[in-house]
């Protein structure tokens, strides 16, 4: 910290010190310390037990792998409505286009417990939809079409939240420069639209994916778990808990904290990409407005 | 490529943006869409470029329907306000962008981005990302952009509005050029009449959606149409005063408006250009009969070439702003400065009986 930064820096010292300390303590009591004794339980019996445990038990083994289909499936259709919803948020203006917004939030401000007991009631046996899965022979609930509905509702804004912004400060004029040069729909949004907003998308992509692979509440209530069946992760982390195998449990969580750790710093490289792109913007317009104000009578 | 608008209209809403307009372009002029912000001048423009569709009225390029037709297959090249360069691509890409999407062979692509560089006097700067340049060098690059396909009609919109003083008369004359050897049709908007008149072959005034006027420069600044288009083409001293019997009066000074030969008197506006008024000593003015004015001066201002005198005629206290070339007040036999007596006399002046249409 420099000295003259402020002049009373000097009185102040005791209290910044103190504020500071009590951030980092709440920091390490609620973050560190319980990431690094995840990884320590998960250790404990060294690298070869760690990969045993996760391993050895077909469960197990099925709870990885079903985490790795049903997340990706979930953010695919995320980034598909994500991207559509967005562009038509951003680019139009249409009754009705401020509570679609707000709908969009939902999904945050639900308990995902909630979210899976709804879709059990549209989805489930006894559900609205239930008689007519039933003659299709579709399972939907205790299935892992089930699973990826639970986890792309409790998903669902990450990505569109984070374009919204990024598409209105960049502005429709580059796709109508590229239309009027004869480009088709497709051309404008591979060529201009996608570059322009790639680093928000995979933002928001990075986000949705650590979302979707650590989501519990939801997906407990749809899943039904069946260990070996319909088990992610997350469901096989608490039902080994429950069984008294600490370390097993201990290691699939290591999975998942490995996995968040992974995304922080994916989010950092992101972020700072983020930032210089809309530098570039603002000292684009910048330059503009200074010049139009330099004409103006 | 020749240009007809017929009677479209266009709303935003309750904003009735273009209302009945109609217009011609013909083969190879250079055309100026001009009027305050807000006369619908711009969304004329994006509707001849099929960036708009009107709600009612057509649109002929050669006298083919091209209503219907969306801006992609116009082949209109059209420049953007803010230039609407693509950030993330290179000054190359950027006007290679029209080629590459018509598939255009690579090779085919270098050789015409390169004569377009050239001709816009940006090579070697083609690897360079748009915010690496200046303003200057955007605009041209957006140009350039606009002309790689060939475009027969060429729009611009506000085309120099974001450039400063120096760099926008030079641009100004360098577009005159390019129009002339590249011989399309081009319309651009502005709200500047002095781009418009300079650069113009044919002026075109809009206000409040609808066309005021449209001619050439010297047909458009000579003899306005409508009161706006007087207002709108600068200074202007206006007078309110009465007509009759096809006679206007201002200051007690007539002046002839066969266009109402009526007894019966009725409200008028008078309109005098600062530059239409000759000022002289004050000796002229013992006859009030003639057709000057006496006055004295009350303000004395030079920008360059041009003496601007305020003065107040005896008995008024509406100022009335006249301007002298500097040499000729300089040959005056008295001395322009606050207080001197003088004699006003309007060489030229435009009578107006307002409409209902229109107030200031």
């Amino acid at each position: 910290m420099v000295a003259h930064a402020t002049p009373k820096s000097n009185e102040s010292k005791p209290i910044a010190a103190l504020l500071v300390a009590a951030a980092v303590a709440i920091v390490g009591i609620l973050i560190v310390v319980p990431l690094v004794s995840v990884f320590y339980e998960a250790f404990s019996r060294g690298v070869g037990g760690w990969w045993a445990a996760l391993a050895d038990d077909p469960d197990t083994r099925h709870a990885i792998w079903l985490s790795l289909t049903v997340a990706p499936v979930a953010v695919a259709i995320n980034t598909v409505f994500g991207v559509a919803a967005a562009w038509l948020v951003a680019r139009f203006r249409f009754p009705g286009r401020s509570l679609l917004i707000s709908l969009f939030d939902v999904p945050f401000s639900v308990s995902p417990v909630v979210a899976g007991l709804a879709l059990v009631l549209i989805f489930g046996r006894q559900g609205l939809l239930g008689p007519t899965l039933a003659w299709l022979d579709w399972k939907v609930i205790f299935s892992w079409p089930g699973l990826v509905l639970a986890t792309t509702f409790v998903t669902l804004p990450l990505v569109v939240r984070e374009l919204i912004p990024v598409m209105e400060a960049i502005g429709p004029e580059e796709e109508m420069a590229a239309v009027s040069l004869g480009a088709s729909g497709w051309q404008v949004f591979t060529r201009v639209t996608l570059p322009n907003i790639r680093w928000a998308l995979l933002h928001g992509i990075v986000l949705a994916n650590a979302r979707a692979m650590g989501e519990f509440g939801a997906v407990y209530v749809v899943s039904g778990h069946i260990a070996g069946a319909t088990d992610t992760m997350p469901l096989r982390v608490e039902k080994l808990f429950q069984e008294y195998r600490q370390p097993a449990s201990m290691a699939v969580a290591s999975v998942l904290a490995g996995l968040a750790l992974v995304t922080l710093v994916a989010k950092f490289v992101i972020e700072r990409r983020l930032e210089a792109e809309s530098r570039d913007l603002e000292a684009a317009r910048g330059l503009e407005n200074t010049r139009l104000e330099a004409t103006r009578p | 490529m020749s240009i007809h608008v017929r009677s479209i209209s266009k709303s935003f809403g309750s904003f009735q943006a273009l209302d009945d307009v109609s217009l011609d372009v013909a083969a190879g002029t250079l055309l100026a869409l001009l009027g305050p912000s807000g006369s619908g001048k711009t969304t004329l423009l994006r509707i001849i470029a099929g960036l708009e569709f009107p709600d009612a009225g057509s649109i002929e390029e050669d006298g083919e329907d091209i209503t219907e037709r969306h801006a992609r297959q116009r082949e209109v090249g059209f420049v953007f306000q803010h230039y609407a360069l693509f950030r993330h691509m290179s000054v190359f890409e950027n006007v290679a962008f029209g080629l590459r999407v018509r598939k255009v062979p690579s090779a085919e692509v270098t050789t015409r981005v390169e004569e377009l560089l050239r001709l816009v006097r940006l090579e070697g700067l083609g690897g360079r990302k748009p915010s690496q340049l200046s303003g200057g060098q955007r605009q041209r690059v957006a140009l350039a952009r606009a002309l790689a396909i060939r475009p027969k009609i060429l729009l611009l919109d506000e085309p120099f509005g974001a450039l400063d003083a120096k760099v926008r008369v030079e641009l100004r004359q360098w577009l005159r050029r390019l129009h002339d050897e590249i011989g399309m049709t081009s319309v651009f908007v502005t709200h500047d009449q002095e781009e418009a008149f300079e650069l113009a072959d044919e002026v075109v005034v809009m206000n409040h959606g609808k066309i005021e006027q449209q001619g050439t420069p010297d047909e458009v600044f000579d003899r306005p149409s409508t009161p706006f288009v007087m207002d709108f083409l600068g200074n202007v001293n206006v007078y309110h005063g009465r007509v009759e019997n096809g006679r206007a009066f201002w200051h007690g000074i007539p002046i002839d408006y066969p266009a109402y030969p009526h007894a019966q008197s009725r409200e008028a506006r008078v309109y005098l250009r600062p530059h239409e008024l000759e000022i002289s000593p004050p000796g002229a003015v013992a006859n009030r009969l003639g057709t000057s004015l006496a006055a004295s001066i009350v303000r004395v201002t030079r920008s360059g070439p041009i003496t601007r005198v305020a003065c107040r005629p005896h008995g008024s206290e509406q100022e009335l702003h006249v301007d002298v070339p500097t040499e000729t007040a300089r040959g005056l036999q008295i001395t322009l400065e606050p207080g001197t007596h003088v004699a006003i006399t309007p060489r030229n002046a435009r009578v107006f009986i307002p409409g209902p249409e229109y107030s200031i």
